[in-house]
């Protein structure tokens, strides 16, 4: 590869390669907070490179690639690069990772104990933990959160926040310009942009968070608080790892231990406002 | 009726928690989870990794548990054997 960056997230040591510059010149400026370990080997490595050796000239796309390849992956245009080392980024890891377990979850944290919002592509986890992220909360990560199965504790993974859609404008209200990546327009899941998360957060980014509260959001419909059973939040925790069968019986544990420990709840809401309240509500009562 | 003896997995197999209304069993040799439901924790919890036919089994339940009159028992716990052998967590007994 032409071009190479190493980023650290969290627990994972990514090596990143291109064939083209702008994009990792585009991921060293959203992680240039970030620590660096360069003598340390990488977990996962992450490559774009041209979809045929002509195209990096021609109409450049981004093939992504790595140590595990989603075959009918499509080729993006490079003005696209970073959205595709993104994606090569949570794949390697949703593909790969061994040593935790990893939940398709948002996660915040508070005083040391941490709130998971586990939920598909449009349920706001993302957004809400941006949002608490920018209030008196640590952002652990906007899409996936490891669990230690020794300790049960979680650990953070707190890459530059996805912004989606609507939640562009939201946020970039409220932050300042320089922690904002370039807007992809028209991206196949619409316009993204990245935040980066704020320097507290990046430098907690090793400070695991015991779980207390574990939220299942959805954005849309009227305010409503469900609470979940063990059983419901542990089938619902295995569809959102992608690793769970992979990790056997040290899953299984990690998982059971999880879901009798802490609080299950369902939410929906209507808006941002109602979102956050309700993570509000729920952990005063978890605290009491 | 035909009355058939199950095996039923090692208990060192099967590691069994119970989250609520759900049991959740990991299965050592498959690696794979089963979530199920009551009596199905019970009877297995029953067979205590030996070979059983619901007779058996409903004298030993009987200790524990109220149970309908003998021929439906036996009948139910009969259905019972047999989705825990669709599950891999019996097997018929061969010998």
């Amino acid at each position: 590869m032409k071009h190479s960056t190493r980023i650290v997230v969290g627990p994972v040591q990514f090596r990143i390669g291109s064939d083209w510059r702008a994009p990792v010149a585009a991921l060293e400026r959203l992680y240039a907070g970030y620590p660096q370990d360069p003598a340390r080997a990488a977990d996962a490595t992450v490559r774009l490179f041209a979809a045929r050796p002509w195209r990096r000239w021609l109409r450049p796309s981004v093939q992504i690639g790595g140590d595990f390849v989603v075959p009918d992956a499509l080729p993006l245009p490079l003005s696209m690069g970073l959205l595709a080392a993104e994606m090569g980024m949570n794949l390697q890891v949703a593909l790969g990772w061994r040593r935790h377990l990893l939940l398709h979850a948002s996660a915040v944290a508070r005083d040391g104990r941490s709130v998971l919002m586990s939920g598909v592509s449009g349920s706001g986890k993302s957004t809400l933990a941006a949002l608490l992220g920018e209030g008196d909360w640590r952002l652990m990560g906007d899409e996936f959160t490891l669990i230690d199965p020794a300790s049960g504790d979680a650990l953070a993974f707190p890459r530059a926040v996805s912004l989606k859609n609507e939640a562009i404008a939201e946020m970039a209200a409220r932050v300042d310009a320089a922690r904002l990546g370039p807007l992809l327009a028209g991206t196949p899941k619409g316009d993204i942009r990245h935040l980066i998360p704020r320097a507290d957060a990046v430098a907690a980014m090793h400070e695991p968070a015991r779980p207390a509260l574990l939220l299942f959001p959805r954005f849309g419909g009227a305010t409503a608080i469900e609470r979940l059973g063990e059983g419901e939040a542990f089938v619902r925790l295995t569809e959102a790892s992608t690793n769970y069968t992979a990790l056997g019986e040290a899953g299984f544990e990690a998982l059971t231990r999880l879901v009798r420990a802490v609080p299950a709840f369902g939410i929906s809401y209507p808006d941002s406002a109602a979102g956050l309240a309700l993570v509000e509500q729920l952990w005063a009562e978890v605290e009491r | 009726m035909a009355d058939p003896v199950y095996r039923a997995a090692p208990v060192e197999a099967l590691r069994v928690e119970r989250l609520g209304e759900l049991t959740a069993i990991f299965d050592r040799r498959s690696m794979q989870t089963h979530l199920v439901v009551s009596p199905l924790p019970e009877v297995l919890e029953a067979m205590s990794g030996e070979a059983c036919n619901a007779a058996l089994l409903a004298a030993r339940l009987a200790a524990s548990f109220d149970l309908p009159d003998a021929a439906e028992t036996r009948a139910i716990l009969g259905e019972r054997l047999r989705e825990l052998a669709s599950l891999g967590l019996v097997a018929p007994d061969e010998a």
